[in-house]
């Protein structure tokens, strides 16, 4: 099996393994890392494909670097939205953290 | 196909598997993140195997890197920890196993096909490339022949820290730094920028350029902050809005120069595409860098007026 | 003869990283999991750099590599001390508290 076939697969079973990671998971942080595998995959399936003949293609692995900058961006701002959604941490206020 | 590198890629897919695995799945959430940083690093391989070195550089710092430390503080940021128990009901799981294979069977089957289609885009670059005005290919589609791309994921970019922006992120109490964390900064602080403005200036001919520099750069911004050796990025402070800004203004401004005055939007001059492309390369690194910072560490004080 | 050597390298680094990795999972306690771990990789790099120094075309690959070892070196010893000194302290807040309550 060349490279190319392998990673494809793999990149189609870790984007099934996030998809169930994101509609069975109930934590949000965990939700968000099963987006985020969901996403890691799709690039890995464009990566593979971006060298199918033996030649690398530049166009195909330039969308993934714009691809990877703008799923940070939502990462940043899903994981704001977050922690923005949820009560203060008051009951943790009173133990204490080495360093403080 | 060669043998090793067959037992290559099944070593890194059993790897990636199990940590893909062990950070949707594991008990705490912490040990989940930590996974999952290390499914950036093992991903950064991959693309590394796959002979994208751009793509390479940019996972480690941006996937592995940043990422790792907005999961981290969001982390630290909530309350609980464990995942509360999923509902465990035999007839749901088969359907839901079902199902899931279907699925799998469905889309192997529409992916596999496509491995096999012409590859017509390489050449068509490679001979375009010389009169790109840069002589690495990545770095030509990037910002020459798909520089509308570029121009809306800095816009998306800002976007980003405009809607972080409106929603008032909650002070944390920074605790004390240990004075290692504070000296191995100040080692690493000047190595990032180094290592940014090399990346950036060799991004024209060799694997490099504009978003691996200002990722590394914000990365550099970043441990300069947690570790208290940088004051506070206020938004109010206008330099920083301006850096957040000039990447999109600048990229913006040369593609309206280029619809009103030249041949097209976003088209260059011939013979002016060389500097043209290292000055939005400037630009775009340190609006990155800017931006990505702010996305990472701009607590409440920093990012309202 | 030169292959033939950082073959035997790369290999002695990959088993030195076995062995970091094997203590890592066996150990019973943090401090001396993180032993195990920062020493024994540092030195399967150090191997690993041996091997592929050999192998480099040009003495400034050598070097370079050679330089990255010593970063790795540095980082991985610091973040070493930043994390068993963490878990002492943690480890000092537990015993204060134990003391404390009954």
């Amino acid at each position: 099996m060349s490279g190319t076939t392998f990673y494809l697969c793999l990149g189609v079973v870790l984007w099934l393994l996030g998809l169930h990671g994101l509609l069975r998971l109930q934590q949000t942080l965990r939700r968000i890392m099963a987006i985020n595998v969901m996403g890691s995959s799709t690039f890995m399936v464009m990566v593979a494909l971006a060298s199918r003949d033996g030649h690398n293609d530049p166009v195909l692995q330039a969308l993934v670097v714009t691809g990877l900058v703008v799923a940070v961006s939502a990462t940043a701002f899903a994981l704001r939205l977050a922690v923005a959604h949820q009560p203060r941490r008051s009951s943790r206020q009173s133990t204490r953290e080495p360093g403080e | 196909m060669p043998a090793p590198e067959l037992l290559l890629d099944l070593t890194l897919g059993a790897l990636l598997l199990i940590l893909a695995v062990a950070a949707l799945h594991g008990q705490r959430l912490y040990t989940g993140i930590i996974s999952f940083i290390a499914f950036g690093l093992l991903l950064a391989l991959v693309w590394a195997r796959f002979g994208a070195p751009d793509l390479a550089l940019a996972e480690a710092v941006i996937g592995a890197g940043l990422t790792g430390v907005l999961l981290l503080s969001a982390l630290g940021r909530s309350d609980s920890d464990s995942e509360p128990a999923p509902i465990r009901a035999p007839a749901r799981m088969l359907a839901a196993l079902l199902l899931g294979v279907l699925v799998l069977i469905l889309l192997l089957r529409a992916v596999l096909p496509l491995a096999q289609g012409p590859q017509p885009l390489p050449a068509l670059v490679a001979s375009q490339l010389e009169a790109s005005g840069v002589s690495h290919p990545v770095t030509a589609v990037l910002l020459n022949f798909r520089a509308w791309d570029t121009l809306l994921e800095l816009l998306v970019l800002l976007l980003a820290v405009l809607g972080v922006r409106q929603l008032r992120p909650s002070g944390q109490p920074q605790p004390g730094v240990w004075p290692l964390l504070q000296a191995w900064s100040r080692v690493l602080a000047p190595l990032s920028v180094l290592t940014a403005g090399y990346l950036l200036w060799r991004g024209s001919h060799a694997p490099g350029g504009a978003f691996q520099a200002g990722a590394l750069l914000a990365a550099g911004v970043v441990m300069l902050r947690l570790a208290g050796l940088l004051p506070e990025l206020r938004w109010a402070y206008w330099p920083l809005r301006a850096l957040v800004l000039i990447g999109l203004a600048l990229f913006l401004s040369i593609a309206a120069a280029g619809a009103w005055l030249g041949d097209g939007w976003l088209s260059y001059p011939p013979g002016w595409s060389g500097p043209l492309i290292l000055l939005i390369e400037v630009a775009a690194t340190l609006s990155i860098a800017a931006s990505l910072s702010l996305l990472v560490v701009g607590e409440r004080k920093e990012l309202e007026r | 003869m030169l292959a033939w050597l950082s073959g035997v390298a790369l290999v002695a680094g990959a088993f030195f990283f076995i062995a970091g990795t094997l203590g890592l999972l066996r150990f019973p306690d943090v401090y001396s999991r993180l032993h195990a771990v920062t020493k024994a990789d540092t030195l399967g790099l150090g191997l690993v750099v041996l091997g592929l120094c050999l192998r480099a075309p040009s003495w400034r690959a050598g070097l370079l590599m050679l330089l990255v070892w010593l970063l790795v070196m540095a980082s991985s010893t610091t973040a070493c001390q930043l994390l068993a000194r963490y878990q002492r302290e943690r480890d000092q807040l537990a015993e204060e508290d134990d003391n404390a309550s009954p």
